[in-house]
């Protein structure tokens, strides 16, 4: 049996995860910042490691500033509607997952206009379109950091060293990458990073959030939600400061437990270490699916693979097609035949699809992960080129 | 050792709280969590109880590191 799924949500969990959150349940269950008891007081240090784990990865100089949320779809509705305001123009780029483009689009209705620039038929974006995009009265870049169809990487850094100079606002959904890929959101200059817990960072589903980095003025962000948090009690208005104020009601402490343990399973792996052997199985994957023949003649290549061909520039996510074989079908023979796990069809982001030129079919994508081998890889291929040599 | 004389740092949340004990804890300044008391108000439900001789030493070390004080209080 193995796991490719990893784009979609990390398995297995690393070791002590799954404890911390069996912990929580059986020997804490108090609600966080709710009371001063000594569980109440237990709950809330978890929660608060939790945010000092994420904010030390990231390098996030305030944990107060780590806000939680269910997923980045969350952080990503919370930065989006939170900050632009019938008027804004903010730009983002034809990789974006729907979590980025539906909000878009539903602000553009409302008065918020939206530059979509455009990338390469391997997802490459250039900075020099961003920049020739970005207008006076642009308030944000908003850009997914690696994209989940084909897992080329965006240059959010350039990116964001141009936010700067152009004095507009850079979020970054780190979906694909957080914990798998280095980020620094001082050095990459970085003012909004959405992150989900359940990838990557070995959490479990159900965490996630967004790091507010200091040029954001939190009085200007509104919050999606209103509601108790623990804190200003006696006022029927909401908070004023973070990460109260878009933290209402009681949070998934029992998630969280489990998040800070993936963290530090990150930080003291090292993502450096991480993101090298992703990139070894990557590179390995990508190699022998383009080494597989077509059914019959064995000249032309049996599999199609998408984006950049290179692991430097992608996440482990790779999106292919065996050439005569509709996606549905080799995701279901996969896993019927091979017992291997993996996504087909459109991965949530038309534009991506479109872009890369698999629209309306999709794609067959392996998302693998720190936990994977090589020798899961070679399985994979082995399998994958017994099906092309049943493809019409 | 304790003097039974104590001060209460009120702090605008929980986590603030949480930061103060373990910016007091590094400045080697005992520190207890505990609800707010009735008089004080309920800016948060908890705050942070030193000894009240600590209290200058524990405003300079929250201070230093740029954690937001809503008040010290002796009770």
């Amino acid at each position: 049996m193995i796991y490719f799924d990893n784009a979609a949500t990390s398995w297995p969990k690393p070791p002590g995860v799954a404890e911390a959150m069996t912990h929580f349940l059986d020997k804490v269950g108090a609600n966080p910042g709710r009371a001063a008891h000594r569980r109440a007081v237990e709950s809330g240090r978890i929660v608060y490691g939790a945010r000092e784990a994420v904010a030390e990865l990231f390098g996030a100089p305030d944990p107060l500033r780590v806000v939680f949320g269910l997923n980045v779809t969350e952080a990503l509705n919370l930065a989006l509607r939170g900050l632009l305001r019938p008027g804004d123009h903010v730009v983002t780029s034809s990789m974006e997952h729907n979590s980025m483009m539906r909000p878009l689009r539903a602000l553009e209705g409302g008065g918020v206009q939206v530059t979509v620039v455009g990338c390469s038929p391997q997802g490459v974006l250039d900075p020099a379109d961003v920049e020739a995009a970005i207008r006076p009265d642009t308030k944000l870049v908003a850009l997914n950091h690696a994209s989940n169809v084909v897992g080329t990487l965006l240059p959010v850094a350039e990116v964001g060293a141009l936010c700067r100079e152009r004095n507009v606002l850079l979020l970054v959904d780190a979906a694909q990458t957080g914990g798998a890929y280095p980020i620094d959101v001082q050095a990459d200059q970085i003012d909004l990073l959405g992150f989900t817990g359940h990838k990557s960072l070995g959490g479990p589903m159900g965490t996630g959030g967004l790091i507010v980095g200091q040029r954001v003025d939190e009085t200007q962000l509104e919050p999606l939600m209103r509601g108790g948090t623990g804190s200003r009690s006696e006022h029927e208005v909401q908070p004023d400061f973070l990460p109260d104020m878009c933290e209402s009601g009681t949070p998934n402490v029992v998630g969280l437990a489990g998040l800070q343990v993936g963290v530090r399973w990150v930080l003291e792996r090292g993502v450096e270490a991480i993101r090298a052997h992703e990139v070894a199985l990557a590179q390995a994957l990508i190699n022998g699916l383009r080494a597989i023949p077509s059914a019959g003649s064995g000249q032309r290549p049996g599999v199609t693979v998408y984006g950049t061909l290179d692991a430097e520039l992608q996440t482990a996510t790779v999106s292919f097609n065996i050439v005569g074989m509709a996606p549905s079908e080799v995701g279901l023979r996969l896993d019927d035949e091979y017992g291997i796990m993996c996504r087909v069809g459109l991965h949530c982001a038309p534009t991506a699809h479109k872009t890369i030129g698999t629209f309306p079919d999709g794609t067959v994508r392996f998302g693998l992960s720190a936990f994977n081998t090589l020798d899961e890889v070679g399985a994979a291929l082995i399998a994958v080129g017994r099906l092309a040599q049943e493809a019409r | 050792m304790t003097s039974g004389e104590y001060a209460v740092i009120l702090v605008y949340s929980t986590s603030y709280a949480i930061r103060a004990e373990k910016v007091l804890l590094k400045a080697g300044i005992q520190s207890k969590m505990i609800p707010v008391p009735r008089h004080l108000g309920s800016n948060c439900g908890v705050c942070v109880r030193i000894e009240r001789a600590d209290k200058e030493a524990a405003r300079q070390a929250l201070e230093a590191v740029g954690v937001e004080i809503d008040g010290v209080h002796d009770i």
